[in-house]
């Protein structure tokens, strides 16, 4: 049985470590928020200038200038701090964020992340994905292993427009998880859904990766 | 004395406006948008603008409504996902747009407001978005030359200020407000409290009234949430 995107979520949270802070994308990112084991301290950072997001509010407790990057209203922590977005993104660029989860569309198995464009079809925008790739320690990204024509997007290389180039650490999907190492080794599949075997994971995957599980 | 207070947004606006010209906005989404300044110019019809904004406002509503008047000639921002006339006048051709990522785009107006006419990073480096720019090792790493960036007018929104412009921002509602204000030739703003001087705390004020050069109370501050979400209380 491949994960849940909860199940997914779960995996990407133990990537935490006591003390962290940490930057969260849209999605199944957002979720890892639910599970941070009890004890340890993070601190999620949201790029449009806030570190130590609580989490959502009570109805009718809204606060329209209290949102995060996905602007939905969220709530303060007393250990909270508020900053402009240059404060924020010098944090992101300067290394200063431990570790960032966001999403894609397309993983090439050097390390490339491609997340903001399908040229023609979507024109929305990077946001602060290409800052946080950049400059972020380590760069974690949740995705569906197929699209849903049933097309691999873990690929030899990126057809879409990249967000970063060598700049992806760990890949996790449904199916498992992949060691990218920013393309400095080969991809290794470190860890297997229960009931997913490998053999499955190569049908549905173009990229090159050594079974290491 | 020269009184930076104004009446309105009309008043704060006058003699500011041309078309062609480029108009720096703060806000981040819905966020800590200068509304009333916004309201102020759809009124004014002046057209050919370029904006620089982190978003394009929603349909309807903050940056959205020049847009819907067709004022906007292009716009330099980082996300537009959330307007739908965006997405039309762009693939029509109607509107130009420049992608930047949004680190850079805060620190090219920073750097702008500072005197820093460009800048190395490495975020976009072998992506589109070096395409056509000056890369360059440091350190064994390569990074990207971007240039600072000022506009002709910055408008910007904080929760109060006082007759010598200076500014505090309230929460998330800080965003690019704070570089904006340094970065254009003029800057008006638009606060909710406009209180006496010597009535704010002079060590927890962001943006030094040396940046601004008009600022207004507005008149109402609608404050749309873009994404309400909310959880149960537990039920004991």
């Amino acid at each position: 049985m491949a994960w849940t995107r909860d199940e997914m979520a779960a995996r990407a949270a133990k990537e935490l470590q006591d003390g962290f802070y940490v930057n969260l994308g849209i999605g199944i990112p957002t979720l890892v928020a639910n599970y941070i084991p009890e004890g340890m301290h993070v601190t999620l950072q949201s790029e449009n200038g806030m570190l130590g997001m609580g989490p959502f509010p009570y109805e009718g407790e809204e606060d329209a200038d209290l949102i995060n990057a996905g602007k939905q209203t969220i709530t303060e922590l007393d250990s909270s701090s508020y900053f402009s977005s240059a404060d924020s993104f010098a944090m992101i660029r300067g290394g200063h964020i431990a570790l960032s989860i966001l999403g894609g569309m397309q993983v090439s198995e050097s390390g490339d992340l491609a997340n903001w464009m399908v040229p023609g079809k979507m024109v929305k925008g990077m946001g602060g994905a290409m800052d946080l790739v950049a400059g972020v320690k380590r760069v974690v990204v949740v995705m569906d292993h197929c699209e849903k024509s049933g097309a691999p997007k873990l690929l030899k290389q990126c057809s879409l427009p990249l967000t970063g180039a060598g700049v992806v650490d760990l890949l996790i999907t449904e199916l498992g998880v992949f060691e990218i190492n920013r393309g400095k080794t080969p991809v290794k599949l470190i860890e297997l859904a229960p009931g997913v075997t490998s053999d499955e994971v190569k049908s549905k995957t173009e990229a090159a990766f050594e079974v290491a599980v | 004395m020269v009184d930076k207070i104004k009446n309105d947004a009309v008043e704060a606006l006058a003699g500011l406006l041309k078309d062609g010209m480029t108009i720096m906005a703060g806000g981040f989404g819905l966020c800590g948008i200068p509304e009333n300044l916004i309201a102020a110019i759809r009124e004014t019809g002046v057209k050919d603008l370029t904006v620089v904004s982190n978003n394009c406002g929603v349909d309807g509503f903050g940056l959205g409504i020049l847009l819907e008047a067709r004022q906007i000639k292009k716009m330099i921002s980082s996300y537009v996902g959330e307007n739908k006339l965006f997405e039309q006048l762009y693939l029509s051709g109607e509107l130009e747009l420049e992608f930047n990522p949004q680190g850079t785009l805060a620190e090219r107006i920073r750097a702008g407001g500072a005197g820093i006419p460009a800048f190395f990073t490495r975020t976009g480096y072998g992506t589109l978005v070096a395409e056509g720019k000056e890369t360059r090792e440091f350190d064994g790493e390569m990074y990207v030359m971007e240039r600072g960036l000022t506009a002709d007018l910055a408008i910007v929104k904080a929760w109060k200020g006082d007759a010598e412009g200076n500014l505090i921002y309230r929460k998330t509602a800080r965003n690019f407000n704070p570089m904006m204000a340094t970065a254009g030739k003029a800057t008006v703003v638009e606060v909710e409290e406009l209180v006496e001087i010597g009535a704010l705390d002079k060590d927890a004020i962001h943006t030094p009234g040396i940046y601004v050069d008009r600022i207004i109370k507005g008149a109402k501050f609608e404050k749309r949430i873009e994404r309400v979400t909310t959880r149960q209380k537990e039920t004991a």
